[in-house]
């Protein structure tokens, strides 16, 4: 199994926890060891390009459909407006109102309307890019500005895991539609927390959609000291191993803030890591024999 | 009815602590916490939840496999990939829109709602509260924003409230849109790190996009003051105001764990910057009576 790839996602239920710091030390510390493929699936506010300064190769738009209505055609009937899940159509006298950050492009608009008014464009909606940082492949993605859906990116993006791969995917934070994809069909997740009461509060809603996918779990926590011991308290009761504790450290925070990660650093500690992944493997493994 | 909604962008850079603390100072608002992936601002508010609604946000699209012929239009047509090669509907990625029922040509497929969350409203020290809570795994994280604003907005109208304060989500797409829309003043929370410089730039971008103007606080400002500079500066291009630099302060995490606003818990440097936060929100709000 030595051979078989890994898809290994690193998520938090609240944002600023350390997902990315997670995420990039991962792989830096994997790198050279390791075949490793790095995905920032985080395509609202993608931010491991910061730490990991890839060199972009090639880039890919997405589209997303968008309904054009012919006004010599259409009759002001309104039944697209009835019919649109999303409230992205208004039909107002003779006015028809299209909202683009409403319209999720199902074209159900053009398949109901009696008078075969409404035709479909392409509109990119975001960007797939491929290239290399560090020595490893590196994927990201990004969302226009404006526009509702992430989740076509990330299935874009997760289309491109390498299976031979060791692929660090870095999730968006919350507990909505783009965590859930960013999730589904990975061996292990990788959750980062911190020790206070709202850090806590959002691990148990991640554990809770984790449980719904069926998914292997375990727990880093960052900023290891602040806040209480709640978190510790609540991953023993659920008997969620707790894989890695980052102490409160201003140096890993200064780093952070500059754009550095904080194993080139403080390389001691690409060590643990290291042993993060293999305890990652046991698990793993065990469930695939 | 005015608006003030708080969003970040990047996550974890104290909005939810900062929220809590305006709602404090102001106090007799209404609060919406639209972060319903991850709704924190309860945990420090200490609601008593009074009501609690079903929320039901896109239907579902439901096969009957004894009815259906493969003849596989469902799947050629569905946008969202939600429809698998054995005909599996993935419930996490039908967006509910209905485009496979309509098709199906033996009518194979029905539309289901489905219970995706809740809405509660609460009250608590500091007025009432409409907070969402999803199921988990469940995504329409933008509707349910909408409802528990809507919701916020009915109550202060019934109790005769001028404000409503919003703890919206972080992110630039669908729940932060849903936040954003009839604001009337937008708060925006950094902090001095290249990703919060970077991620504040692509949350103006969308503030923008929906034609509001934010004002701008730098959370945690002395943990890297280049980049605090950075940040005014930028702020400067594009002419917003920078209203509060709140410094570091272990203080504000022991509040959180006592389940107090900053406000409450302590008086000190950090408080003193809030304070001055919300005076002048209140004046760009233009409230009656400017509180702080």
């Amino acid at each position: 199994m030595n051979n078989d790839g890994l898809i290994l996602t690193v998520t938090a239920g609240k944002g600023g926890t350390g997902k990315t710091t997670v995420a990039t030390a991962l792989a830096l510390s994997l790198q050279g060891g390791y075949p490793v493929q790095f995905l920032d699936l985080d395509v609202e506010e993608p931010d491991a390009h910061i730490l990991l300064k890839p060199k972009i190769e090639e880039r890919e738009p997405v589209y997303v459909k968008r309904p054009k209505v012919d006004e010599e055609r259409c009759d002001y009937c309104g039944e697209c407006a009835r019919r649109c899940e999303y409230n992205a159509i208004a039909v107002i006298g003779k006015r028809i109102i299209i909202y683009d950050e409403l319209c999720h492009g199902c074209g159900l608009c053009h398949w109901v309307c009696p008078k075969d008014a409404i035709s479909e464009f392409d509109v990119e909606m975001g960007i797939v890019e491929r290239g290399t940082a560090q020595g490893f492949e590196y994927l990201q993605g990004a969302l226009t500005i404006g526009e509702p859906l992430a989740t076509p990116i990330i299935q874009r993006l997760k289309e491109k895991i390498d299976p031979e791969k060791i692929a660090i995917l870095d999730s968006p934070p919350g507990t909505g539609c783009p965590v859930i994809e960013a999730m589904q069909g990975s061996d292990f997740v990788l959750l980062v927390t911190e020790p206070t009461p709202f850090g806590l509060h959002d691990l148990k809603l991640t554990v809770d959609v984790a449980k719904t996918l069926g998914l292997k779990m375990g727990v880093v926590i960052n900023r290891d000291g602040v806040g209480d011991r709640g978190v510790e308290d609540y991953c023993r009761e659920e008997n969620l191993p707790i894989l890695l504790r980052i102490p409160m450290d201003r140096r890993i925070a200064v780093a952070y803030s500059n754009g550095v990660p904080f194993v080139l650093e403080m390389p001691e500690w690409k060590e643990q890591f290291i042993q993060l992944y293999k305890e990652v493997l046991k698990t793993v493994t065990r469930a695939r024999v | 009815m005015k608006q003030l909604v708080v969003i970040s962008g990047k996550g974890g850079t104290g909005k939810t602590t900062i929220v809590a603390a305006l709602a404090a100072l102001a106090g007799g608002k209404v609060m919406a916490d639209c972060d319903v992936d991850a709704a924190d601002l309860h945990l420090v508010m200490d609601p008593r939840v009074g009501k609690t609604e079903g929320f039901q946000g896109s239907k579902e699209a439901v096969l009957d496999k004894g009815k259906c012929i493969e003849c596989g239009v469902c799947r050629k047509n569905c946008r969202f990939e939600a429809i698998y090669e054995d005909f599996h509907i993935d419930p996490f990625r039908c967006e509910g829109c209905g485009v496979c029922a309509y098709l199906c040509p033996v009518n194979a497929i029905a539309m289901k709602p489905r219970v995706s969350g809740y809405v509660h409203t609460s009250s608590t020290r500091f007025g009432t509260l409409v907070h969402g809570q999803l199921e988990p795994g469940e995504g329409t994280s933008g509707k349910l924003v909408t409802l528990v604003k809507q919701r916020a907005m009915e109550l202060a109208r019934l109790e005769g409230r001028d404000l409503v304060i919003i703890d919206g989500s972080p992110g630039i797409g669908c729940p932060v849109i849903a936040s954003l829309s009839g604001a009337t003043a937008v708060l925006v929370v950094t902090e001095p790190t290249l990703s919060g410089i970077h991620d504040l730039e692509r949350v103006l971008g969308v503030a923008f996009h929906f034609r509001t103007r934010p004002s701008i606080c730098i959370n945690k400002y002395d943990l890297n003051k280049a980049m605090t500079q950075q940040i005014e500066q930028f702020a400067a291009e594009q002419r917003l105001e920078v209203i509060g630099r709140i410094p570091y302060d272990e203080r504000v995490t022991e509040a959180m764990v006592q389940g107090k606003s900053v406000i409450e818990y302590s008086d000190s440097p950090v408080t003193r910057e809030i304070r001055q936060i919300w005076t002048r929100l209140s004046e760009a709000l233009e409230l009656e009576v400017p509180q702080g």
